[in-house]
């Protein structure tokens, strides 16, 4: 979890919309894959994990049973790190079940290049061979530079290139994106 | 030709003279002060130390056989470039000093090619194995001013004992490097901390310590005049301490390497760090610099041993043991007149006077009609040490890229200039 | 990270942000298929100038792991040694543009040698009786495994010490992670002045293993018999052999760690090096890990 910034952040997404958009990405991913079955959440860590909890939530109150949630990190897969200094230090990944044959659901809380999908995309296929990858993000705000698509969206943001948006926690507790 | 030095203080350990003043030199000696001759050159020489020029028991000019880390032209200058008019090279070339011929080979040597004045140590013992002495008698008709196996050591006790007494009947000393090899055992470096930390192996002090006591005792036994090489330890200055005082002709000296620095400096592998004895501790460095102040080690000696980069280069325990010393030995001196341990008129005798009177060489002197050999020193110059401007051939300092205090301007040797510093020199 | 030369001068937070990676490298290993593109076109050179299957194979796997090319140049092939000089093998070396160099030499001293005339980074696997990090490291990895925080632990080490360059590495190591370092040896085996590095030194197992949570075995090397460092293998496994009952003298959660290779019966028994405090096997796991970490931490700063 990131510190929050300094007062000129603006909050572009508070708590309730949150749990709204989180909800409305549960219905879409039963609605596109037709139920929970054969459905891993994967949370790109650490920016996706609370999304990817509430979501696993949401499938739970629709579905009625759990969804298997794993934990990646892309950094050793990433393409862009090499070079740029202190290499950050990576976040153990867990995966619960073999993605063989499974619809795995991808969740992050920010899309915006398009490296990390492609890296995490990497890790998986890594794992096995999964039917199907789709990507969940709260926040797309553009800037993509390579062709990724995102299956289910919170909120498209149009920010500058040079702004920065994250999810963190407010003094209250509560998640809230800000740029 | 008359040459007057003016202005400059004048440092006689020899007579205790420690005034501002003249000296001239006139037809290759210190000339008599004579108001109505007129010099033919005049030095100005006013914030400057004359004192007599330095003379070194213990270097290595590897010549015959190693020239490619020095001959004798090049060690020679170095010696000029550090003040010093006369060097003893040690017997360790190849061929081996062990007989008149080499003996007479070197002198001939030096005749033809050296800057400086140069007495030649001769073997102790037949090709350094300690086990036959050498021809003592004849090398010293040929010119060996004592005698040495240096860093081969003479390990059997009863060899040492005839060389020490053979050589009381020559009227040579014998200069010995204490160190028991069993109990140096694999030691590159000296045991304590560092080697501890470095993961080098250790040779202890006591490796040094139990030769001292040995050889001090034969020399009590025998009434030779012992010369103890490169003291290292402190325990070893009390022996030496002990011994003096109770009579025993043993006489001592200590390196440059040894007064200013310690094991320490071994602690990034600087192989130019690396020599036998190893550099100790400070409380040994201690202990070395208040013998040499109070007299029980008799004098400064370099044990200039240059090596190829080639040797250096290598695993810390594959390099070759070994500094140059020659054009640092002043600037190591002066650090303890810097630090009030010695005067500067007591800092020249210990490089000039005293060593001369080890081995009873002339020099050491500004007496009227001795030799003019002499050193005009400038004791404020701060100079950094660069590979560069070192004169030897090999440049194994462990000084290098330091910042060192006092340096030689000028040296004469017999009266002519072997040594002038480019620059802003007299 | 500029290279690892030893943990003598790898401050806390490293050593931590080291081990916090190698935490994210273990699970690599235990995949089906155990690699990640990280170091993908990078090259790997292990310099092996002394013989060690075990740290070299254990590289060799990690850079392979992170996807690495890996090269190994071994004693028999090449020699460090009075015909090549350190410059000349470290020119060679740059010639090949490898981007990691892995020393392991018989020297102390020889990686920092090496690292001061390289572009590259060091990575440094065993000089002499120096230091040997990424033993230690994984030493401490693998304790922290089993008992969470060291602060205040009680490690003790036992063996030659004054030939041992993991005893360097772990005193350092396990002393900056807060713990209490004890070694353990006949006086022959203890360094001169092993104070220094923060120690205490005991001469007998009852002394040393007093309360120990960790208990460290080094390995004894027969030639120190040559050197008159111990009368007999027999006397040596009598006096300072981790058995059954010495191990009682230990705390009794107490855990055993031994570099290896192990010489069973000589300075451990086969009762306690497959019992339960053991951790020898996981010792051997844990230095993939640890090694990926250092491989991939070294690599992200370039000079």
């Amino acid at each position: 979890m990131r510190e929050a910034q300094a007062d000129s952040a603006r909050v572009v997404l508070d708590a309730p919309g949150i749990e709204r958009a989180a909800t409305r990405i549960a219905h879409e991913i039963v609605e596109r894959n037709g139920g929970t079955e054969d459905l891993v959440l994967v949370a790109i860590v650490a920016g996706g994990r609370d999304v990817a909890e509430l979501i696993r939530d949401r499938l739970r109150q629709i579905a009625g049973k759990d969804v298997p949630l794993g934990a990646l990190d892309v950094t050793l897969y990433r393409d862009d790190v090499v070079g740029q200094g202190r290499r950050p230090v990576p976040n153990p990944t867990r995966m619960p079940v073999s993605v063989a044959g499974k619809r795995v659901v991808l969740v992050d809380d920010v899309v915006f290049t398009g490296r990390t999908v492609r890296a995490a995309m990497d890790a998986i296929i890594d794992f096995g061979r999964p039917d199907a990858i789709q990507v969940a993000t709260l926040v797309d705000r553009g800037h993509r530079e390579l062709p990724i698509r995102v299956d289910f969206v919170g909120k498209n943001i149009p920010t500058a290139r040079s702004d920065e948006v994250l999810l963190h926690r407010n003094s209250r507790g509560e998640l809230e994106v800000v740029v | 030709m008359r040459t007057r030095i003016r202005g400059a203080r004048i440092l006689d350990p020899s007579s205790g003279r420690d005034e501002i003043g003249e000296l001239d030199i006139d037809d290759g000696q210190i000339a008599e002060l004579d108001s109505g001759a007129t010099p033919d050159q005049v030095i100005e020489a006013e914030g400057l130390w004359l004192a007599p020029g330095f003379v070194d028991l213990h270097t290595h000019l590897r010549e015959p056989g190693q020239e490619y880390k020095e001959d004798i032209a090049t060690g020679t200058r170095a010696a000029a470039a550090g003040g010093y008019t006369a060097v003893c090279t040690m017997a360790n070339t190849d061929p081996v000093n062990d007989s008149p011929a080499v003996t007479e080979y070197i002198r001939r040597r030096a005749h033809e090619s050296a800057a400086v004045r140069v007495h030649v140590i001769a073997a102790a013992t037949q090709q350094l194995r300690g086990e036959i002495m050498s021809e003592m008698a004849s090398l010293a008709s040929a010119g060996a001013v004592a005698f040495s196996d240096d860093g081969a050591v003479i390990r059997n006790a009863s060899v040492m004992r005839r060389v020490l007494e053979y050589a009381r009947g020559v009227g040579r000393p014998v200069i010995a490097h204490c160190e028991d090899l069993d109990l140096r055992g694999s030691g590159v470096v000296h045991e304590g901390a560092s080697a501890t930390c470095c993961g080098l192996p250790g040779s202890p002090a006591e490796a040094e310590t139990v030769m001292v006591a040995r050889d001090v005792e034969l020399a009590r036994l025998t009434g030779a005049h012992l010369h103890i090489a490169h003291v290292s330890a402190g325990r070893s200055v009390d022996i030496i301490r002990e011994a003096k005082e109770s009579g025993v002709r043993v006489t001592a000296e200590v390196t440059p390497h040894h007064l200013c620095l310690t094991d320490e400096a071994i602690l990034n592998y600087d192989t130019n760090a690396k020599m036998a004895p190893p550099l100790r501790t400070a409380r040994d460095q201690e202990a070395l610099r208040q013998g040499l102040a109070d007299g029980t080690i008799d004098c400064v000696a370099t044990d200039h041993a240059p090596h190829a980069a080639y040797e250096k280069d290598l695993e810390f325990t594959a390099a070759a043991f070994g500094v140059v010393g020659l054009e640092t030995a002043l600037p190591c001196v002066m650090e303890l007149v810097i630090e009030g341990r010695l005067s500067a008129l007591d800092a020249m005798a210990r490089l000039s006077t005293r060593p001369a009177r080890v081995l009873g060489l002339r020099g050491g002197t500004l007496e009227t009609g001795a030799p003019a050999d002499l050193v005009l020193i400038d004791p404020e110059q701060v100079w950094k040490l660069e590979a560069v401007d070192l004169h030897s051939r090999s440049r194994n300092s462990p000084f290098l890229g330091r910042e060192l205090r006092g340096r030689a301007m000028l040296t004469w040797v017999g009266g002519h200039v072997v040594h002038a510093l480019d620059g802003d020199g007299a | 990270m500029r290279g690892l030369l030893g943990i003598q001068d790898l401050p806390r937070t490293e050593i931590e942000r080291i081990l916090d990676t190698a935490e994210a490298m273990v699970e690599i290993s235990q995949r089906e298929i155990k690699r990640v593109p990280t170091l993908r076109g990078r090259t790997v050179i292990n310099l092996f100038l002394e013989p060690s299957t075990r740290t070299r194979v254990s590289f060799e796997i990690a850079a392979k792991r992170l996807s690495a090319d890996a090269i190994n140049v071994s004693s028999s092939g090449s020699s460090l040694s009075k015909a090549e000089t350190l410059a000349d093998m470290g020119q060679n070396l740059a010639a090949m543009n490898a981007d990691v160099l892995v020393v392991r030499d018989r020297t102390a001293g020889v990686p920092k040698m090496l690292a001061d005339r390289l572009p590259m980074p060091v990575i440094n696997a065993g000089d002499g009786c120096h230091e040997h990090p990424t033993q230690a490291l994984l030493d401490v990895f693998t304790v922290r495994q089993s008992l969470g925080t060291l602060d205040s632990r009680v490690v003790a080490i036992v063996g030659d010490i004054s030939h041992s360059r993991v005893a360097r590495s772990d005193i350092h190591a396990f002393t900056k992670m807060g713990a209490e370092v004890r070694v353990a040896g006949p006086p022959t085996m203890l360094p001169a002045g092993i104070d220094v590095l923060g120690v205490k030194a005991c001469f007998s197992m009852e002394e040393a293993l007093d309360g120990a949570d960790v208990i460290i075995m080094l390995r004894i090397q027969r030639e120190r018999l040559e050197q008159a460092l111990f009368p007999s293998v027999r006397e040596y496994s009598l006096t300072f052999g981790l058995n059954l009952r010495t191990l009682a003298l230990a705390k009794p959660d107490a855990i055993v760690l031994h570099p290896g290779p192990i010489n069973r019966g000589v300075e451990i028994s086969g009762e306690v090096a497959d019992a339960e405090p053991s951790r020898i096997l996981d010792q051997v796991t844990n230095g993939v890990a640890v090694r990926m970490a250092v491989l991939y931490l070294v690599t992200g700063e370039q000079a």
